[in-house]
């Protein structure tokens, strides 16, 4: 996730982090920091992930209309900003996810050795 | 409107990102000194692990921006504040934009309202004219419209009418008033609906007089009848003859003609009842208009072959339409090529679309300099990262932002001068210029803005392109070709001066014409004379009375106190004028290839040439003898007798005619004078006994009572009225000044000149400008040139003369094309103004005189900044 003056080639390939952030909404909404922690988390620490990367990400979601947010109150009594999923973004989650599947398999095709 | 919501929330947006960011960082941090790091050194690690914030706050911004729109916002605000900082230049640019933009707003909208927009009824895109062949007339007869009518195969219906002027009664007071008799199918064949009761329809026509019915215009009835609905089915006299009242026309309403408003409409079956004049009988009465609705998918070219074949028809059966062609146009003057008003309209525009380019030219100029001052600031910005294209951008919205403030300011001035002018009546006549700007006019004025705005930031925004950084950034530079031996500010300043002096000329040449005009031979000495007219049709005196009502009226007029001699006429010159055909005295088929030419008629009493003070050339004035039952005689113009005879000595004791009983021996010849405009070419005329009548037919119905005296104008007037009044008490009678009559006929001419004289002075204003800019520019630019030069020995006429020499050129090079210019286009000026020629020694010089104390006035200024300058203290300064 390095940063970029591009907009449009914004981390490992297009659509990685939004599938990740997605899928961590789909499994219970969230704030920003929770959202780092919880994506460091599963991927082992193996995604360095620069934290304030997830911002921008989380803008264009939010102007797509795939999260909605609302500031509450967090168990530790500190004002957040939670994030949740809406029925758009299940929809776009799948889409990207099966789409992505279908690559890493294509991916997997080529790069497996020949059997012959 | 989702975006627009998104405008105005996302202040909001970007200030709960702020802060969500600002918890994201300080729950980092306690976490961090959770885990046991000092309070210093979490918050590093928390920003080092986050990254750059401002960046990571400006890329979250972005989903929510448009980056075009908004660089093109923050380039016009910049342009605002550029603009704010120098007033002067804004103020100036401004209002020459104003002024050229307002002009042409003006121009296009009269253009708009008269050629471009169409007649006010429903689909009026298939609504065409029948008018005659290539160049003739638009006035058709009655027995001509019914064949056209009932035999063509072309039109779904077709439709006649015309124009009447006469007296209304309302409430026991008479007024005058203007209507239109129509064919009985003309509201049905328009697609029209009534605001209130009903039109009339071919159905209400059973042969003639059976239809005494009107139709209000919807004007005259809020002003005649205060708006009463109750009116309908009451009676209104015209001409003292009933007529019930059926309907109102709706407001939007106003009749097929660009100028006229009717007020009413009547059935052409009772027009002979208000008018007196027969419109069925003969083939020779013209003055209808035919309008009528294409069928659909056929073109005007082959309707108009389908009704010439139907007009050889008619010349076989009626001699009176041998030689009949016709011709399906647009109706108005936009279908007419050779209508006058047409060419000069276009003319103008012409006119004031060069102005507008002169203002361009000037500003872009006046805009390159600027620029040309800002070099530093440009190529600064330029060497920081900001592309050409950019910057380029930049002064183009300072450009159009200019210009779209001028087009404003433009705009309302024009729509304040269309207000006056949309409301301006040509005496009692109902006009109607509906002139108002429409969506098209505001939308020609925003595309006429953005264009100057584009034109004339296009010469600055070249140097841009060829700024060279370096260079530039350092001081004193100046744009390279700027002063090569031709630049393009050059060629701007030349079209400018080649455009002022076509102005100057125009405007002089209008002067000069009008000049003339007041000084053209009348034919007469209207000074002095008054006179009063009388409709005795609308007064309802019949026929066989209106020779004694005449006697009448000129005996009250002659004993008045104070008048020295008094006649009557039934036409006027500048009032109203008749023309007949005129055969020669051997004629005995009347039909069109016989008619020698056609004269101007005035049916006079024995004093009238005499008070008029037209000059007897040879041969008798009229004596109280020439009366019914003697010889027939007429006093022709020097004109008449030349065409009719090819001599004036031979004339007298000569005959012609203008129909089998019209025979006429000629016993006098009087000099030539003006008849309808002052700057017609020679025209015939002939005066009849009124006495005698034109043939069987007594006279027309009005009267024209003139006395010549010595009193105060408005003395004069008021007796005059009073004594007449006591004698017709049925119908209205003004009183005029003969020489204020002709004064009025001269409006358009004068309108036109006044216009040109606006332009060519504004367009003089813009070149003085363009020139004193270019001058001073030239001469600061070079200040410490000539400073060295001076220092070296030069003299100063010298320095004067390298500094001043190319503007003196451009205005020496500009004038000169332009006077060729104006030379070559006196054919268009001779459609505006009566006796333009560019060939006057006197217009020529006064051009010259005008364009050299322009020059003089445009370099004065730099040309003392020159001589007066200060080698030494120049030096020191840098």
């Amino acid at each position: 996730m390095a940063p970029t003056s591009n907009p449009d080639q914004r981390d490992l390939f297009r659509g990685a982090l939004e599938m990740m952030i997605l899928q961590s909404l789909r499994r219970q909404p969230m704030h920003g920091y929770a959202l780092v922690q919880h994506i460091k988390q599963r991927s082992d620490e193996l995604l360095q992930v620069e934290e304030g990367s997830l911002y921008p990400a989380l803008q264009r979601m939010l102007k797509d209309n795939l999260v909605k947010a609302q500031w509450e109150t967090s168990a530790s009594n500190r004002r957040v900003r939670t994030y949740r999923i809406t029925p758009a973004g299940i929809k776009h989650l799948e889409r990207e996810v099966s789409s992505f599947e279908q690559m890493l398999k294509g991916i997997h095709l080529v790069l497996a050795p020949a059997e012959s | 409107m989702n975006w627009l919501r998104q405008l105005f929330t996302r202040r909001q947006i970007y200030n709960d990102l702020s802060e969500e960011i600002r918890q994201h960082l300080a729950e980092k941090v306690e976490a961090l000194i959770a885990e046991g790091m000092s309070c210093q050194d979490a918050e590093y690690a928390a920003k080092r692990e986050f990254g750059n914030i401002a960046r990571i706050e400006e890329s979250g911004h972005q989903p929510w921006m448009w980056p075009r729109a908004e660089s093109i916002l923050a380039d016009i605000r910049f342009a605002f504040r550029k603009l704010r900082h120098s007033p002067g230049f804004a103020l100036t640019a401004i209002l020459t934009l104003a002024f050229g933009i307002g002009a042409n707003v003006v121009v296009f909208s009269v253009l708009n309202g008269i050629l471009l927009r169409p007649i006010d009824v429903p689909q009026p895109g298939n609504l065409f004219q029948i008018a005659h062949g290539e160049n003739g007339g638009d006035s058709q007869s009655y027995p001509d419209y019914r064949d056209l009518r009932d035999r063509n195969q072309s039109f779904t219906g077709l439709l006649a009418y015309k124009v009447l002027s006469v007296g209304i009664t309302l409430e026991k007071s008479v007024s005058q008033t203007w209507g239109i008799a129509a064919s009985g199918n003309y509201f049905d064949v328009l697609g029209l609906q009534p605001a209130l009761g009903r039109f009339f329809h071919a159905s209400d026509e059973h042969g003639l007089g059976s239809a005494p019915y009107i139709v209000l215009s919807y004007d005259f009835w809020r002003r005649q009848f205060a708006g009463n609905p109750g009116v309908i089915g009451s009676t209104v006299l015209l001409s003292q003859h009933p007529f019930t009242i059926l309907g109102i026309a709706r407001e939007d309403f106003h009749g097929t003609d660009y100028f006229f408003s009717p007020d009413y409409w009547i059935p052409v079956v009772n027009a002979e009842q208000v008018t007196g004049w027969d419109d069925f009988c003969c083939r020779d009465h013209g003055g209808f208009i035919l309008l009528g609705r294409l069928k659909p998918g056929v073109a005007p070219q082959l309707s108009t072959e389908n009704l010439n074949t139907i007009a050889r028809q008619m010349a076989k059966e009626n001699l009176k339409d041998e030689g009949l062609t016709l011709s399906v146009r647009r109706p108005g003057p936009a279908g007419d090529t050779h209508d006058p008003m047409r060419n000069a309209l276009f003319g103008i525009t012409l006119l004031a679309v060069l102005v507008l380019l002169a203002a361009c030219a000037n500003l872009a100029g006046i805009f390159a300099a600027r620029a040309a001052d800002r070099s530093s600031e440009l190529a600064i910005r330029l060497a920081i990262g900001s592309s050409r294209w950019m910057v380029a951008r930049q002064l183009l919205a300072e450009a159009v932002l200019l210009s779209l403030i001028g087009g404003i300011v433009g705009t309302f001035l024009a729509r304040l001068l269309l207000g006056a002018l949309a409301h301006w009546r040509a005496g009692d006549f109902p006009t109607r210029f509906l002139i108002a700007p429409d969506a098209r006019v505001y939308l020609v004025a925003i595309a006429l803005s953005i264009l100057s705005g584009i034109l004339f930031a296009i010469l600055p925004a070249r140097q841009v392109w060829s700024i060279d950084v370096i260079q530039a950034i350092k001081s004193g530079y100046v744009f390279a070709g700027s002063f090569r031996r031709f630049a393009v500010r050059d060629v701007l300043l030349i079209l400018q001066i080649v455009v002022c002096t076509l102005l100057v000329t125009a405007s002089l040449v209008s002067v000069r014409g009008m000049m003339r005009l007041l000084h053209v031979p009348l034919g007469m000495e209207p000074r002095g004379v008054t006179f009063a007219e009388v409709d005795l049709k609308t007064a309802g005196v019949p026929d066989a009375q209106s020779r004694l009502v005449q006697r009448r009226l000129l005996d009250a007029a002659a004993t008045l106190p104070g008048v020295t001699s008094a006649a009557t006429s039934d036409n006027l010159p500048f009032m109203n004028g008749c023309c007949w055909s005129v055969y020669p005295g051997t004629t005995t088929q009347f039909v069109p290839s016989r008619v020698a030419f056609s004269s101007n008629v005035y049916l006079v009493s024995p004093g009238y040439l005499q008070l008029a003070g037209t000059r007897l050339v040879s041969g008798r004035n009229f004596t109280a003898d020439d009366k019914p039952g003697s010889p027939a005689v007429a006093i022709v113009n020097e004109t008449f007798a030349r065409q009719l005879s090819g001599t004036t000595t031979r004339a007298i004791g000569g005959h012609y005619a203008m129909w089998d009983k019209a025979r006429y021996e000629i016993v006098g010849v009087v000099e030539d004078g003006k008849y309808n405009s002052l700057g017609e070419d020679p025209q015939p005329a002939m005066f009849l006994a009124y006495a005698q009548g034109i043939g069987e037919f007594i006279v027309s119905s009005q009267i024209y009572v003139l006395v010549r005296s010595h009193l105060p104008q408005d003395q004069i007037t008021r007796s005059l009225h009073h004594v007449l009044s006591q004698i017709v008490t049925t119908a209205p009678i003004p009183v005029l000044a003969w020489n204020d009559a002709i004064d009025r006929s001269m409006m358009l001419t004068r309108a036109a000149a006044t216009v040109l004289g606006v332009m060519g002075l504004m367009a003089a204003l813009l070149a003085v400008t363009g020139l004193f800019g270019m001058a001073s520019y030239s001469v600061s630019k070079r200040m410490k040139e000539q400073g060295i030069r001076i220092a070296l020995g030069a003299q100063r006429f010298q320095v004067m003369r390298s500094t001043l020499s190319r503007p003196i050129l451009i205005l020496l090079g500009g004038s000169c094309i332009g006077l060729l210019g104006g030379v070559l286009a006196a054919g268009v000026l001779a459609h505006l103004i009566s006796f333009a020629s560019t060939r006057d020694p006197l217009v020529l010089a006064g051009v010259v005189l005008t364009m050299m104390l322009l020059g003089l006035v445009a370099t004065w200024v730099p040309a003392r900044r020159a001589l007066h300058i200060d080698p030494a203290g120049l030096l020191r300064d840098s």
